[in-house]
């Protein structure tokens, strides 16, 4: 089989700092300034995106890439997409590309959703006579039949979604580059994401494929890559990679977890947080979580310089990426003093943790107002919540009943039994119905 | 060498460019009441104003031809280039969710908004010859070459409109510098004024600015009393493959990083 995407020491280097964002001429005047005088030359944050990424991938086959957040999974796909052009290193990818980083792109929003479908399958690739082949298919595939000739406008983000994701899944190109899509919309919509994805595999094509979804790249994807600071840190089957990569998370769940040495973390660094811990409610380090167990995540940190009034949060994030909840100082209007430099602890109580039974990643956050952080981790750890008779029913919860589950009572007071008369009507009626069959 | 490259780069993608111009064609004029008539509103009602204050106060000649169509003459070019230089200028800030996500040659987005401006363009032409009949002007047979004008002007703005359109990936400040530019660039036009009102030691200084050889043009075509400096239309049609090409190699040399500076 000859390779459809090849890559060759591929690098991508960006510079931080540099008049990226809305520059005005004072400052680009400044800093070429500063540049001809040498004092600038070295004031650039550099940072390596990838770095020497070697890659091979053969015709028909899919491939999962996985890596923490900002590892350089997307910028591979950009680049390979050719989005943006690599600093250094060199790449082939053949036959007709498509990239899918985000659903709906291009669409506009005074275009219905007719002529959207049109305008975003031409950005995405298609010619004009395959669209109009496709269109009913597609239109049947978002389920915006009735709205077809209504500006996107109008649309529900729902509605545009599915309207986005129907034309990507009716793409036929010899590549395809998918980013993390699928972390979007309700689960419904991701499981039917889900099995369009599947049947791209099957109708061989090439695929390169993102995500947190570690579950989605293991049953979609023979082989996997782990992107870990711009470098392919593993390549092999997918099991073996992301049972590695996983294994660099410290599970809080184990006693606790050192955020010492996580690395990426954003923020200024005036302070940091250095561990997490979880106590059960005589507040001992726990070794097991369980649902709706009293819990108390303590955050250990280190302050370095001087902050004013700092807040703290935690993110809990589910395995596809979607954030669950953010529990943290600010929303709670809970306000801690100046900090000086020095160590110290903070700890939240949650009465009861209304997690079903999963692994569940953690951000966690130190910023002032803003948000200006101080530090900030991304998906630093996981903690593993445990089944539990949570209801007293003898039944437990499960990943089958959702991420959460909603503290309840049931009562059923509202009925009364029709007298005879009423029921025999209503038989009548019900026999009528059944009739045809 | 880069014009064969982009030409072959928008042929592989000429689907999309189409899309690109029926995309700009059909958002224009969406929920506006007159839609396609503010194309010859446009230039008509400068051309109106044009005509009571340059004209009648100002006392502006005209070189023997009714004010309104010598002017009307000239505007027609000059809101197609203006409002181009415009829109393309804005292109590549306006379409960032585009660019940051999909790869496609750049240069279609600049491309379609040319294109699509010579619809207006057409449209707003078409109410000259009703003023040439209201004034029972007859026009010369030499209208008929429009069309092989509208290439310098075509490529004139699509020049100018590319290297806007480079630099304010980088610097916003184009965005303010640009309607600046445009205000300005109409008074060293001659649009209101004919050249016969410069002495004709600097007529070739002004022709530096290419609009200046191109409109010229589109006037003596069209009206026969006027003619066209040979001099003065080299001068202009030099300037302008310059700055078309020049504009290309630049904004073809920046496209690579629009998506990671945009």
């Amino acid at each position: 089989m000859p390779s459809a995407v090849v890559a060759r020491k591929l690098s991508k280097e960006y510079r931080l700092g540099e008049l990226n964002r809305n520059a005005l001429v004072g400052e680009v005047v400044a800093s070429a300034f500063k540049r001809l005088l040498g004092k600038d030359r070295s004031n650039y944050e550099r940072i390596w995106a990838l770095k020497n990424v070697d890659l091979e991938l053969e015709q028909g086959h899919v491939l999962g890439i996985i890596g923490r957040n900002g590892a350089g999974k997307s910028t591979l796909l950009k680049v390979l997409s050719r989005i943006t052009f690599p600093t250094s290193g060199s790449m082939a990818v053949r036959g007709r590309v498509a990239s899918l980083l985000e659903v709906g792109t291009g669409f506009h929003d005074e275009l219905t959703g007719r002529e959207n479908i049109y305008l975003n399958g031409s950005i995405l690739g298609m010619k004009r006579r395959e669209i109009r082949k496709k269109l009913d298919s597609i239109v049947a595939f978002a389920d915006v039949a009735q709205f077809l000739d209504t500006p996107v406008k109008r649309y529900s983000s729902g509605m545009r979604l599915r309207l986005g994701f129907a034309v990507a899944a009716h793409l036929e190109p010899d590549v395809l580059l998918v980013d993390e899509v699928l972390a979007v919309g309700d689960a419904g919509f991701q499981k039917k994401c889900l099995g369009a994805m599947d049947n791209l595999h099957t109708g061989g094509r090439t695929v390169m494929f993102v995500s947190h979804n570690l579950s989605a790249v293991e049953n979609l994807c023979p082989r996997a890559i782990w992107i870990d600071r711009g470098c392919v840190r593993m390549d092999g089957p997918s099991n073996e990679v992301i049972q590695a990569y996983l294994a660099t998370f410290s599970d809080a769940t184990q006693g606790g977890a050192d955020l010492t040495q996580v690395e990426p973390r954003k923020g200024s660094g005036h302070m940091r947080c250095t561990a997490i811990e979880l106590l059960d409610s005589n507040g001992h380090p726990t070794p097991v979580v369980r649902s709706g167990m009293e819990l108390t995540f303590r955050l250990h940190y280190e302050v370095f310089q001087l902050v004013r009034e700092p807040h703290f949060g935690i993110e809990i994030y589910s395995n596809l990426g979607t954030m669950i909840t953010s529990v943290n100082t600010w929303t709670s209007g809970f306000n801690t003093e100046e900090l000086r430099p020095g160590k110290g602890y903070i700890d939240v109580n949650v009465g009861a943790l209304n997690l079903n039974p999963d692994r569940y990643y953690l951000s966690i956050w130190l910023a002032s107002v803003g948000p200006r952080y101080y530090d900030h981790l991304d998906f630093c750890t996981t903690i593993t919540v445990e089944q539990a008779d949570v209801h007293k029913s003898g039944r437990a919860m499960s990943k089958a009943f959702g991420l959460m589950y909603l503290p309840c009572q049931w009562s059923h007071n509202g009925y009364h039994q029709q007298d005879a008369s009423e029921l025999s009507q209503l038989d009548q009626e019900r026999s009528a119905i059944v009739q045809p069959f | 060498m880069a014009v064969m490259a982009t030409t072959r780069e928008l042929w592989l993608y000429r689907e999309l460019f189409y899309f690109m111009v029926w995309r700009d064609v059909k958002v224009r004029y969406k929920q506006s009441i007159l839609g396609a008539l503010w194309a010859i509103i446009q230039p008509f009602g400068t051309m109106v104003v044009f005509t009571i204050f340059f004209h009648r106060l100002a006392n502006i000649p005209s070189d023997g031809v009714p004010y309104p169509i010598f002017s009307y003459t000239a505007l027609l070019p000059w809101t197609y280039f203006s409002s181009t230089i415009t829109q393309i200028g804005n292109s590549m800030v306006t379409n960032k969710n585009l660019i940051t996500k999909v790869y496609f040659p750049r240069i279609t987005i600049p491309a379609a908004h040319a294109i699509r401006g010579l619809l207006d363009f057409s449209i707003a032409a078409l109410l000259l010859i009703g003023l040439m009949a209201w004034y029972r002007f007859t026009p010369s047979w030499n209208l008929l070459l429009w069309p092989l004008l509208t290439i310098p002007v075509l490529a004139l703005s699509l020049g100018v409109g590319m290297i806007f359109a480079a630099l304010n990936v980088r610097f916003r400040d184009i965005q303010h510098v640009l309607p600046f530019v445009v205000q300005l660039w109409l008074f060293v036009t001659p649009v209101i004024y004919p050249t016969t009102m410069i002495p004709a030691k600097w007529r070739i200084v002004l022709a530096m600015n290419p609009l200046t050889g191109i409109i010229e043009a589109f006037r003596a075509t069209a009206l026969p009393e006027n003619t066209v400096d040979p001099r003065q239309f080299i001068v202009s049609m030099a300037m302008t493959a310059f700055i078309f090409v020049g504009g290309l190699w630049y904004f073809n040399r920046t496209a690579r990083s629009f998506a990671d500076i945009v």
